[in-house]
């Protein structure tokens, strides 16, 4: 693979007791790049994100990113290599508040122990600083500053997806994915989210992958569009080639409940 | 203090009722009076009793470490108390070292103790590591009824009375003035990890374990932490234990004396630092107002307990734990 | 003796050592199979079961005598009687607690574990109980070594139960659909299972075996005390684990081979019979560290 791919997958194989799910899936993210995988439901979309993300342990393959293996890292060690997830069914902290939900994401970016903690050293007490003040800025940036102190768990639906990327953000990625953003959003909602997509790659450099069922989204922002179906990536290209590529259809045709749900 | 009720990160570990900075203040100051008068008014009896409760204080916060803000069950704490107790015990004895100079390698073999327990445990389900503490408490208390080195049943006495800058800690009231310190001490570290980096990582993977792993938290480091500073609080808790009392035996480290911590920290509200206090007085003056309740005492805590966990899981100290 | 007695000697202890580790095993990881819960109180099902066949043996002794019948018979009214116990545990304390915190029900069951324990130990003030069996001493001599009916019976009965219960699990309607439970409870609700059910069977069945043990140990060693279930419990949970927790015929193989293990590394030199309880838990943290599966556990990758 060349120099300007991201991430790039190549023969990824994952099973779970027998079932293959994932069948030597090769896929590419270049830089800079906003890049969509769509799929009929239990096509494995998801379940790639967690194989690249280190949840998973995939049989065979390799994961590389920014020139480096991830297929044998934990969770935590794929986020501090640079990506960043949001979860499907939005996973905030519970009893904490927005503001300390994003402060999580600063973790791995910053290193006081116990005894600094202790004893407050001055090294402790401004990277305490810190993390504050990027979380606050993370949360500045998906537009919710205001909404800061309160219960997360306690927002509305929307912006509690604009929490979890805001956490996400606060990790300092380099890759972004982003799993079924629009899912529950109105059409208000999915257009600034659409726009919050485009200004996370225009503004912070940071390239996103989303999965997405939400079909006029995924036209209008990716770049590149990749097609997972049974486990098998069955097309990749640009909007319009995926628009008329027969494969495609089939595999949707063959699925009777169509888009807009998981 | 860092953060108080206007800031926008909640203080942790106190309850709703001291999120206040000024009234934290009033209220420290207003306790440290009276221990430090308590022993003028009250005679000895009541000062070893005093002492006894803030010996739990220290013990009680360590676990509260553990159970309250990691989420991890910890039965054999015990066990960290008596590797402090015999360290100073055999060091100061059998080796003939002065307290000071075993009290840190009394500190470093509850970390080592910690790291060997947890250190496997903790990767898998964090359920196993309730049952592995409970055999371990047990073996700790094996290995000291069995070992000569640590002086079999009978145990190891005639540790001597530590003197610190010329300060020969000699009285029941000199042991009860260190144990405030202690105390003091213990209070003054929760809160500050509670409100810490680490602090904040514990509540993330009690609460949420994959969501943590996600943004970049090593569940199985963090944990261990959590657990390791349980143990050195337990140590440190030991070691004074013994030089107080210059004489350790194997049957104060029982499995009941784990489940008398576990039992202070639950009934007051884990993860609360006032509850924990309140939960570590309850336990060593609860049988005391209650005199004759001789073998039933135990029975009722347990009852205590069971009706705490099925009714008000929290513990008395209001408000939910972690806040 | 001969090494070949020693041999045989130890086989016959851990087997009788093994039968029950794996009668009180089997309790532990049935019902961690349906409720993912260690059941500390499992242990102390196993003192009240001995207790409670203490109690029918005492009664129904001028009648049957303290043989083999009379406690054969308290067995099994010790069985149904803490299977009950069981399952009322189950509804009151563990039921409220399946959606709570995982610490909660951890907790929990602690706490249920010393109401028991510190009920009976009110009730005995700590005493040991004499059981009042009365065996024969008769055997079969192997050589030198000596093996007493005794054994023979005891062996004979935990083998019965455990055949019973695998039977159960494998050929009944309840015994599939406690290890459809076990695999997905959700699932279960779903497909018109009553979940609940198969639950409170499981805790039934559970504890009805661990009081099995309960009172044949009581039987078998003469006397039964408050603190007798706490570290089977922990040996319990061990044979589990070794096994590969969850798994039925883990918990019985597990049994069986710390009943071995201990038997035969007491031999060894430098171990004395003081440091088996040590021996048993080191096993622990070992297959905890190298096989946290277990032998017959299902090593299968964790779905979010």
């Amino acid at each position: 693979m060349a120099d300007n791919q991201l991430l790039a997958l190549s023969g990824v194989t994952l099973a779970f007791a027998g079932n293959t799910v994932l069948d030597d899936v090769n896929f590419s993210i270049p830089r800079d790049a906003i890049v969509s995988l769509i799929g009929p439901n239990g096509a494995g979309k998801t379940s790639l994100f967690n194989s690249i993300t280190g949840f998973y342990k995939p049989q065979g393959g390799s994961v590389r990113f920014d020139g480096q293996e991830l297929l044998k890292l934990k969770p935590h060690q794929v986020t501090a290599s640079g990506i960043a997830r949001t979860f499907q069914n939005v996973r905030l902290f519970r009893e904490m508040t927005v503001l300390e939900n994003v402060m999580s994401g600063m973790h791995c970016r910053t290193k006081s122990g116990a005894l600094a903690a202790v004893l407050r050293l001055p090294s402790q007490q401004r990277e305490e600083a810190e993390i504050r003040a990027f979380s606050e800025e993370c949360l500045a940036f998906v537009g919710i500053a205001d909404e800061a102190n309160r219960e997360a768990t306690t927002l509305a639906y929307g912006h509690q997806r604009r929490v979890e990327i805001a956490r996400a953000l606060a990790t300092k990625p380099k890759l972004l994915l982003l799993d079924e953003p629009a899912a529950g959003l109105n059409s208000g909602e999915k257009v600034a989210l659409t726009e919050l997509i485009a200004r996370i790659r225009n503004e912070l450099g940071i390239s996103v992958l989303l999965i997405e069922h939400d079909m006029g989204l995924v036209m209008k922002i990716s770049e590149r569009i990749s097609v997972l179906d049974h486990g098998k990536m069955i097309a990749e290209g640009t909007a319009k080639d995926i628009q008329n590529d027969p494969k495609v259809i089939e595999a949707y045709l063959g699925q009777d409940d169509g888009e807009g749900q998981s | 203090m860092t953060s108080n009720s206007n800031g926008a990160v909640p203080t942790h570990g106190l309850g709703p009722f001291l999120q206040d900075a000024r009234l934290r203040w009033v209220v420290a100051i207003a306790i440290l009076a009276f221990l430090v008068v308590a022993p003028m008014i009250f005679g000895s009896y009541i000062t070893v009793i005093l002492t006894n409760a803030l010996l739990y204080v220290v013990l009680c916060l360590g676990l509260n470490i553990v159970v309250g803000y990691a989420g991890l069950l910890d039965l054999g704490y015990a066990a960290f108390f008596a590797v402090g107790a015999y360290t100073i015990g055999v060091l100061t004895i059998q080796f003939g070292f002065n307290f000071w100079v075993a009290f840190p390698f009394a500190v470093l073999a509850a970390v080592l103790a910690g790291v060997i327990i947890g250190g496997p445990t903790l990767r898998l389900r964090s359920d196993y590591l309730a049952i592995v503490t409970l055999g371990f408490g047990e073996i700790v208390r094996f290995s000291a009824r069995n070992l000569e080195i640590t002086g079999r049943a009978s145990g190891i006495s005639g540790i001597q009375d530590p003197s610190l800058f010329g300060w020969q800690i000699r009285t029941q009231t000199d042991y009860y003035y260190v144990f405030v310190v202690l105390a003091i001490i213990a209070v003054i570290a929760s809160f500050r990890l509670a409100n810490s980096r680490l602090g904040r990582a514990w509540l993330y993977v009690r609460h949420d374990e994959d969501a943590a792993e996600a943004m970049g938290i090593n569940r199985v480091q963090v944990k261990l932490a959590a657990y390791v500073i349980g143990a050195i609080f337990g140590a440190v808790g030991g070691a004074f234990f013994a030089a107080n009392l210059g004489a350790i035996s194997p049957e104060s480290f029982s499995f009941e004396q784990s489940v008398l911590v576990l039992m202070a920290v639950i009934l007051g509200g884990m993860g609360k630092i006032p509850g924990v206090i309140l939960g570590a007085f309850i336990i060593i003056l609860g049988p005391e107002l209650l005199r004759d309740l001789g073998e039933f005492r135990l029975l009722v805590f347990a009852v205590g307990l069971l009706l705490i966990m099925l009714f008000r899981p929290s513990g008395i100290w209001p408000g939910r734990r972690g806040a | 003796m001969t090494a070949f007695d020693v041999v045989m000697q130890q086989i016959v202890n851990g087997l009788v050592l093994g039968s029950f580790y794996a009668l009180v095993a089997l309790g532990y990881t049935m019902i961690f199979g349906v409720i993912k819960l260690l059941n500390f109180a499992h242990g102390d099902l196993y003192m009240v079961g001995g207790f409670v066949g203490f109690l029918v043996l005492s009664a129904i002794s001028g009648i049957t005598g303290g043989g083999w019948t009379g406690v054969a018979i308290s067995m099994f009214l010790s069985m149904i009687a803490v299977g009950c116990l069981g399952v009322v545990i189950e509804r009151v304390a563990y039921h409220p607690m399946l959606r709570a915190p995982r610490l909660s029900i951890l907790i929990t069951a602690l706490a249920v574990s010393l109401v028991l324990q510190n009920t009976v130990l009110s009730i005995t003030h700590g005493q040991y109980t004499a059981f009042g069996a009365d065996f024969g001493f008769g055997g079969v001599n192997l050589g030198n070594v000596f093996i007493t009916y005794n054994q023979m019976i005891l062996v004979g009965i935990a083998a019965f139960l455990m055949i019973g219960l695998e039977v159960f699990v494998s050929r009944t309607q309840y015994g599939r659909a406690m290890r459809a439970v076990a695999i997905d409870k959700d699932m279960c609700q779903l497909m018109g299972i009553n979940v609940s059910g198969v639950i409170a069977v499981t805790f039934l069945i559970g504890s009805a075996l661990a009081a099995a043990a309960g009172t044949l140990a009581g039987a078998y060693y003469g006397s039964v005390w408050y603190f007798m279930g706490f570290l089977i419990g922990l040996k319990a949970f061990t044979a589990a684990v070794i096994g590969g927790i969850g798994s039925i015929p883990g918990a019985m193989l597990g049994g069986l081979i710390l009943g071995f293990l201990e038997a035969f590394g007491t031999q060894l030199p430098g171990i004395g019979s003081e440091w088996k309880d040590v021996f048993s838990f080191a096993v622990l943290i070992l297959v905890l560290v190298f096989k946290p599966t277990g032998l017959l556990g299902k090593s299968e990758q964790e779905r979010m």
